[in-house]
């Protein structure tokens, strides 16, 4: 007993701050509670998931969420970190050193000063219309024609970086006598990507997805200040929408349900991970 | 084959270095626009250089308060989670117990809960219990969301310490708490310098946690701050936005550096990712 005690400072603090909350999350969820106005709250049942998906803001916000996810997570940065780092292994020393450092830097930033930096490459003013001016094409205003497109690629000039450094200590853990073989046996470029180094790394890619797709689904300060979720809802995904719904409308007991299926959807995602560890030899 | 490799070689570069343009404009923006007298939205070279933008900002009220607010709230909750971390990692990396497999499977489950997603409910239990509003309070929620991997972390690292060293020490006498301090923390410095730098880099750099349980304009630390640039303050100065921006920014880009170098690259990734 004395030998777990150790033990207890952490889990007092995890307890109070973490757990405490979460299960309060999983109580409020259940009731009408509001910010203002109404002086008690009462018990509502069901109420606020029917709500929800009755909810046409709602099953938007699920759908950007989707939509954010896909885009920047999985097709984002899973594929483009696995390209940088299989491009590392081959290009020259300078420039893999300079690429590394640079996509390594939008990752380390602070989260508010990476989505001012991409605010201010897509908006109206900004770089990336000053690019295509350059090259004749046609210029628009991103953040509001295509504002989840925008705060996807931004996600992905944040995010990438970490794929990045995942899938370069995978290729290395390759044996090259294998990739050779391979080689010698004439199997081009694609299919010794699809038939052996794909396979071979296959746990690195399921433990990425499944800590990319987390981090995505968990975004707010980007989103935030690039856009505010808006133009009209237009990039308002689950977190956004919660926070509006709870502090913009007052409604805690409702934003606090949308927390509830976040943190379900969530844990998921944390139970198929955590088999995928298992699953290592 | 050698002109194969050459031609696969140029391809690579080529290819890095688009990857390379797309991911530098915005943060050519930033270095290029905080030199820059008249800045706008656009990456451009300074007509007229200037540390002009970094004076402006460099007062009490727009950058020393909000990055002592940081500094209080990242170091506080960063010293509470590595204490209490090594404390936690000590009996799950030592002692054989029932107890230690669901607590691990516990911890790493919270590891990869959407933090995102309680804030409404903190904020709510805060005001209750008249949190809310304090550094103190949100101190305490920084350490518990980052103890989970914090823990699951420094016991990877202390896995990886010999248990004889240990032994002999007890042999001379040594209680559980001194073998801890006197020996197996000074073996897994690099362990608990990566643990550190990753808590206060996280923490430096959260937006959202600040955002809710903080009110009063004198606690925030620069996450919120920032945001001042686009209120009250009318047009928005592009150019000390952006010297605010890179003064924000350099304590983690500094830690980052001086931790990867010493460590290697993708530092705490070897435990994270592989569990």
């Amino acid at each position: 007993m004395l030998r777990a005690l150790p033990l207890a400072p952490a889990t007092i603090v995890m307890a109070l701050f973490l757990a405490g909350p979460i299960a309060y999350c999983v109580y409020i969820a259940f009731t009408d509670l509001q910010l203002t106005g109404q002086a008690s709250s009462s018990f509502v049942g069901f109420d606020n998931f029917r709500t929800a998906f009755h909810d046409a803001a709602f099953l938007n916000a699920v759908k950007l969420t989707l939509v954010f996810t896909f885009l920047s997570s999985i097709v984002g940065q899973n594929t483009l970190g696995l390209a940088l780092a299989a491009l590392m292994k081959r290009a020259s020393k300078p420039v893999r050193t300079v690429t590394g450092a640079v996509v390594v830097t939008a990752w380390v930033l602070p989260e508010v000063v990476a989505g001012f930096l991409l605010y201010a490459f897509f908006r109206r003013e900004g770089t990336l219309n000053a690019i295509l001016d350059w090259l004749g094409l046609p210029s628009q205003n991103w953040l509001f024609t295509l504002p989840i497109l925008a705060v996807s690629f931004a996600n992905v000039w944040r995010g990438t970086a970490f794929s990045m450094l995942v899938y370069s200590a995978a290729l290395d853990e390759i044996p090259a006598e294998i990739t050779e073989a391979a080689e010698v046996d004439g199997a081009n470029a694609w299919q010794r990507l699809w038939h052996v180094t794909l396979p071979m790394i296959r746990r690195s890619i399921g433990t990425n997805l499944m800590l990319n797709t987390l981090q995505t689904l968990s975004v707010f300060g980007l989103i935030w200040v690039m856009t505010r979720g808006g133009p009209s809802n237009h990039s308002q995904t689950l977190p956004l929408f919660m926070y509006e719904q709870a502090f913009q409308k007052s409604m805690i007991g409702y934003g606090t349900a949308v927390a509830l299926l976040l943190l379900v959807v969530g844990s998921l995602f944390s139970v198929v991970y955590m088999r995928l560890l298992r699953s290592e030899p | 084959m050698t002109r194969r490799s050459t031609r696969n070689r140029l391809t690579a570069d080529t290819a890095l270095a688009v990857v390379l343009v797309a991911f530098g404009l915005p943060l050519a923006w930033v270095v290029l626009s905080s030199l820059d007298a008249d800045a706008n939205l656009r990456v451009k070279w300074p007509a007229h250089a200037t540390f002009g933008n970094f004076d402006a900002v460099l007062t009490p009220d727009i950058t020393f308060t909000p990055l002592l607010n940081s500094l209080i709230l990242c170091g506080g909750a960063t010293a509470l989670t590595v204490a209490c971390a090594a404390l936690a990692a000590y009996p799950l990396s030592r002692y054989r117990s029932r107890l230690n497999n669901p607590y691990l499977t516990t911890i790493l489950f919270a590891t990869c809960l959407p933090i995102t997603a309680v804030m409404v409910p903190v904020y709510a239990l805060f005001v209750q219990v008249n949190l809310i509003d304090t550094m103190a309070g949100t101190i305490y929620f920084f350490a518990a969301s980052q103890l989970p991997f914090a823990i699951w972390l420094m016991k990877n690292f202390m896995d990886g310490v010999p248990k004889e060293l240990e032994e002999a020490a007890w042999t001379d006498g040594a209680g559980t708490f001194q073998s801890l301090i006197r020996i197996v923390l000074p073996l897994m410095g690099p362990g608990i310098a990566v643990v550190t730098v990753f808590c206060f880099a996280m923490m430096w750099g959260n937006f959202f946690v600040p955002f809710m349980l903080l009110l009063s304009p004198d606690q925030m630390p620069a996450s919120v701050s920032i945001n001042d640039f686009f209120g009250n303050r009318g047009t928005v100065v592009y150019g000390q936005l952006a010297a605010f921006s890179i003064i924000y920014s350099t304590p983690v880009i500094l830690l980052y550096v001086l931790v990867s170098r010493r460590f290697g690259g993708g530092f705490a990734l070897g435990g994270a990712v592989k569990g």
